[in-house]
């Protein structure tokens, strides 16, 4: 499979809900390389949603703009994918037709669509339950679901919105670690929104924190660590901490 | 496990059912019949009312042979059918679009609101001295009584079914590409199949009960008109044929409308 990594830019950019409401976020820049794996942490109401929405082309900024390798964001693409915190699948279709949905939308043949969804079936590891109801699926094998819903229109970028958050503690630990690694052998990038240092240490590159009123990029942390990461594991710890730390004094100032 | 609890799970399962499908309700129609016949007999036994003993149960079911080989009861079906039918499409092609219109946008639902409200609450048997003014045929004014019974249903359990549809999907389907025309036919219509033929069985219930009285007025043939005709004549017994080949028919038609609320329903407690 060919690497589809993308440079994302995001140029300061602004944006409220209402023409006279709070401003959510103000003046972001940005910048994510090709095949990144970048978190965005912050706490509840710093806007790091709203900026992943904006990312996918699902709402406009008030002011600025974000460039994909250098074409503007104007509306939503399958090329950049989000993924929610609820899998939200189509409950009346199996998981096969919940994967290859975004295909039909193509208008690709059944055969191509059937092709290329097995394919992504397999790399999530779902192969058993290809002709089962979503509805008969436990939660971190919907939310597996909705990945190959998302990795079959082999976007460049994945955009992954809390997604983890209504697992229980082992689902999100393999999951975590299987949706870095399928990223990472794609080759493309992942936008990874979260309120968990953990899952930051575990999964990203890089982890930039959010805080304030409106929202700012506080801090930018370089996670440089191996492939195979544990969370035990004295490396991952020390930059767990660093990052705890940088957390508490960005939210301590913003108080 | 218990010593007594030996029995095979499916037979289990299937004397269940044939319990629950056909045990109870054979009793339920043995009853009905039993009022009937009941009915028939204290007709028979009074002298003031022996006039009208046709109304019981064995004159009407020696009187159904006749009407079906003369094809008396199959022609009376196909004009009631036909209005019935007609008016029901129409219902559904102009209340599903509504219903959507509602169920997507709070301005269509805010603007609609008080003036369906009241319409609704009009009779449609009470629009019949207009629409015959408004419409050449009988037929079409049936037929448009018909529409303005069966639509009210339609629409309103279309839009509730909208506002049941997880808004993250039309952001989901936006995302993967989605034009407005696959968002309804892979997202919304799905979606809310299970709401619209809900709707659709309310509404049929409501049609065929207008069809018999709008077709008392005017026209000359049709269930109503079979009815009419009879009493006219004097044929309590064909009366009362035509008015058990209404509630079969009647039956029929919920039962398959049933069939397709459940195939459409995707919800695992229902």
């Amino acid at each position: 499979m060919t690497k589809r990594g993308v440079h994302i830019a995001v140029n300061n950019l602004s944006h409220r809900y209402a023409a006279r409401g709070p401003v959510t976020f103000d003046q972001v820049n940005l910048v994510s390389l090709p095949g990144e794996v970048l978190a965005i942490i912050g706490r509840s109401g710093c806007g790091k949603s709203t900026l992943l929405h904006i990312m996918a082309g699902l709402l406009p900024p008030t002011a600025g703009e974000i460039t994909i390798d250098d074409s503007q964001v104007k509306e939503p693409s399958p090329k950049w994918v989000m993924m929610f915190q609820a899998p939200h699948l189509f409950p009346w279709m199996k998981v096969s037709q919940n994967v290859g949905i975004g295909l039909k939308f193509a208008n690709w043949s059944e055969d191509r669509i059937k092709e290329r969804v097995e394919k992504t079936i397999k790399l999530v590891d779902l192969e058993e339950h290809a002709e089962s109801n979503v509805q008969d699926l436990s939660g971190g094998q919907q939310q597996r679901v909705a990945l190959a819903r998302s990795l079959v229109m082999e976007p460049e970028m994945l955009l992954l919105d809390e997604p983890f958050s209504a697992l229980d503690a082992f689902t999100r630990a393999a999951l975590q670690k299987d949706v870095r690694l399928i990223a990472k052998d794609l080759g493309i990038n992942l936008v990874i929104v979260t309120h968990s240092i953990d899952e930051a240490v575990l999964m990203a590159d890089r982890a930039v924190i959010m805080a304030g009123s409106p929202g700012q990029i506080e801090e930018e942390i370089v996670v440089s660590l191996p492939e195979e990461r544990n969370a035990q594991d004295p490396e991952v710890q020390k930059i767990r901490g660093h990052l705890m730390e940088t957390f508490r004094r960005v939210s301590t100032v913003e108080n | 496990m218990t010593g007594t609890t030996t029995e095979n799970p499916t037979r289990l399962k299937r004397s269940e059912w044939l319990q629950d499908h056909i045990l109870y309700p054979s009793i339920g129609f043995g009853i009905l019949i039993g009022l009937w016949a009941l009915g028939g007999w204290l007709l028979a036994m009074s002298p003031e009312t022996s006039n009208f003993t046709k109304f019981g149960l064995l004159p009407t079911l020696k009187a159904v042979p006749g009407l079906i080989s003369s094809g008396y009861i199959a022609e009376h079906i196909w004009a009631s059918g036909y209005r019935l039918a007609i008016g029901l499409i129409l219902a559904i092609l102009v209340g599903v679009p509504i219903g959507i219109a509602i169920g997507l946008s709070k301005i269509t639902e805010q603007i609609s609101n008080e003036p369906f409200q009241l319409l609704r609450m009009v009779s449609p048997l009470s629009w019949m001295p207009i629409v015959v003014f408004v419409f050449p045929k009988w037929d079409q004014a049936i037929i448009f009584l018909i529409t303005v019974a069966a639509i009210w249903p339609v629409v309103y359990a279309t839009a509730a079914g909208l506002k049941k549809v997880d808004p993250a999907w039309f952001k989901v389907s936006k995302n993967l590409g989605a034009s407005f025309r696959q968002l309804l036919s892979e997202v919304i219509f799905p979606a809310i199949a299970f709401d619209i033929f809900t709707g659709i069985r309310l509404s049929l219930g409501i049609a065929w009960v207008v069809l018999v009285p709008a077709e008392l007025l005017g026209v000359s043939s049709g269930l109503g008109y079979a009815i009419k005709d009879a009493r006219e004549t004097l044929a309590y017994d064909q009366l009362t044929a035509m008015v058990v080949v209404i509630g079969i028919l009647g039956f029929i038609l919920d039962s398959f409308v049933a069939r397709m609320v459940k195939r459409y329903s995707w919800q695992r407690d229902l």
